[in-house]
């Protein structure tokens, strides 16, 4: 179809779609965040609440994510790199919640973790809450967010062999040497990739997190869901300035994946392989 | 050592020098190795981590967070006995709920494959200034958390529309939500499937005297179309577990607009984790079926895995 009569009407139309469907709507949202004023705007940024929902989910990126990453490496290692019975069964089961709605998976760690589910007459026994607490909302956002970094490093592992570990063995390095000189360099840019991932996840996870919550104002309250509560409160101003910081935050990881993309190289490289 | 190295020993080959298990290169012969003796030269990173028990700990880990909480929903959808369950899932609203879900997402699939198509068709042969923003724009529901997303079309399509459109506590409110979230995933399937085609086939089909219209419908779609279809069915997978994009946009009215994940939300807030767990498995079931449908399709055609 080069240079049909088509190709621009397409054209259009695809730039419509998108600007109504994607352009048009966040930027409006940047214009109610700011229209009132840079003083308004900051005084909505700056509430307790606001703050503390957003301390809140920083800590809970700063725990997350590092356990995921720790995670992800280490499981990709073991599939990539030794056989062992049920190997296919972890591959295929780390996959999981990618396919589970996130309300599921916050309903299901209530059935363990909640004072009437499983453990809980034993963690409370000891004292432990983890549901409608912050250690309910790091596990629910690790849950969520657990396969991206695997998904990223394991394919490039498997691509690149083992040949160059097996020659630094042979060369005398230990095995702490060939992961730190060797593997982690190669797997480095996949692993960028994964860990963003998980990080815009975690900063983003909405479903999950309001199931275990509880979403006390100061306490439990993540930014997503002090941005969810503000519109119920009828305080629309401070869910813009939020919603502003996490599109910042969304703009900065599309950057970043970007910039260790190696997907973007496979759509317009070699492709069917 | 645990019982998985054990296993790998087993495959090992004695005296090979590559030897994937307890043969150091040049040396030779099986022999019980004291444990501060360095790990083989295969996989050596790999068994670091394997001698901390890495799959016992992986698995624990996984089981802690996932598998675990997983099995609790099933077992607490089939607590009340094969009639409980069943009169959960067939209560109306949960009903109701199930099947504007389904609808819903198929819906917006499909649409979403055919503007996923037109937008990939333009990304990789129309060309023209700020063509690579547009391909940025196609991200952005990717990175933008659900709940900015959801917050975003309420600006622009709520109550205080500047468009005077008002989808607020409509099904096409819903949809336009779905619609949101699911377009990477119907743009990046296809996507690379198109830059891959081969021009010169278009090209041969013209040379031989084919319209543009043929060429269109028996040249590129029918190469495009099992890329299209892994796109449909990633974005029908996504859509049936939407819940943070809907929540602002959808009032959650039953018989309405309430989906699947804000029929089992509810359902949880109110600590009716019976009835919540039953709707869990009948949603996760459809999702699990549509994901090995597309596994199946992938390998089955060769698509890429982009996503």
């Amino acid at each position: 179809m080069k240079g049909s009569r088509w190709r621009l009407p397409l054209r259009y139309g695809v730039l419509a779609y998108l600007a109504l469907l994607v352009v048009v709507p966040v930027g409006a949202v940047f214009y109610h965040a700011f229209s009132p004023g840079l003083g308004k705007a900051w005084d909505a940024f700056t509430t307790p609440d606001g703050l503390h929902a957003l301390v809140l989910t920083l800590l809970v990126v700063a725990v997350a994510v590092p356990l995921n990453t720790v995670f992800g490496v280490g499981v990709s290692l073991i599939l990539a790199r030794q056989r062992f019975p049920g190997a296919w069964l972890l591959d295929a089961l780390i996959d999981i919640p990618l396919a589970v709605s996130p309300v599921i998976i916050g309903l299901s760690l209530i059935l363990v973790y909640g004072h009437t589910g499983w453990w809980g007459n034993w963690l409370a026994a000891r004292g432990i809450t983890v549901i409608f607490s912050v250690p309910g909302i790091i596990m629910a956002s690790a849950a969520v967010s657990l396969p991206y970094v695997v998904r990223e490093v394991l394919p490039v592992l498997q691509e690149i062999g083992t040949e160059q570990e097996q020659a630094a063995r042979t060369l005398g390095a230990g095995p702490i040497t060939v992961f730190r000189r060797i593997t982690l360099p190669s797997i480095r840019r996949g692993l960028a990739y994964g860990v963003t991932l998980t990080t815009a996840r975690v900063l983003g996870e909405f479903g999950a997190v309001s199931v275990v919550s509880g979403a006390i104002a100061g306490k439990t309250q993540t930014y997503t869901i002090f941005i969810s509560q503000s519109i119920d409160n009828l305080e629309p101003q401070a869910a813009y300035v939020g919603a502003v910081v996490l599109c910042l935050a969304a703009l900065i990881v599309l950057s970043l994946l970007t910039l260790t993309d190696r997907n973007r190289d496979a759509w317009h490289g070699k492709v069917a392989t | 050592m645990s019982s998985t190295g054990v296993v790998v020993d087993d495959l090992g080959l004695p005296g090979s020098g590559n030897a994937p298990a307890d043969h150091r290169p040049g040396r030779g012969h099986r022999r019980r190795r004291p444990p501060s003796v360095p790990p083989p030269a295969l996989a050596a990173a790999g068994r670091v981590v394997s001698r901390a028990g890495g799959p016992a700990l992986a698995v624990t880990y996984l089981s802690l967070l996932v598998l675990l909480p997983l099995a609790a929903v099933v077992a607490k959808a089939f607590s009340g006995g094969w009639s409980t369950f069943w009169a959960e899932v067939t209560n109306p609203v949960a009903v109701s709920a199930l099947e504007l879900t389904l609808v819903l997402s198929a819906i917006v699939a499909v649409v979403n494959s055919i503007a996923g198509l037109a937008i990939s068709w333009v990304l990789v042969r129309d060309d023209f200034p700020g063509k690579s923003l547009v391909s940025a724009v196609i991200d952005l529901p990717f990175a933008l958390p659900t709940v900015v997303a959801g917050l975003t079309l309420l600006t622009l399509y709520g109550v205080n529309s500047p468009l005077h459109v008002d989808l607020a506590g409509t099904r096409l409110g819903v949809a336009a939500a779905l619609l949101f979230v699911t377009l990477p995933f119907c743009v990046r399937s296809v996507q690379p499937v198109l830059a891959e085609l081969d021009a010169e086939t278009e090209d041969a089909a013209a040379s031989l005297g084919a319209t543009r219209r043929q060429v269109l419908f028996r040249v590129i779609l029918p190469s495009v179309l099992p890329s299209v279809l892994a796109g449909a069915g990633l974005a029908f997978a996504r859509a049936v577990g939407e819940f943070g994009s809907i929540a602002l946009i959808s009032g959650n009215l039953p018989f309405k607009t309430e989906v699947a994940s804000s029929y089992i939300f509810g359902l949880a807030q109110s600590d009716d984790f019976t009835g919540a767990s039953a709707v869990s498995v009948v949603l996760v079931s459809i999702a699990l079926v549509v994901l090995l449908v597309i596994g199946w399709f992938r390998r089955r055609f060769d698509i890429p895995d982009t996503i």
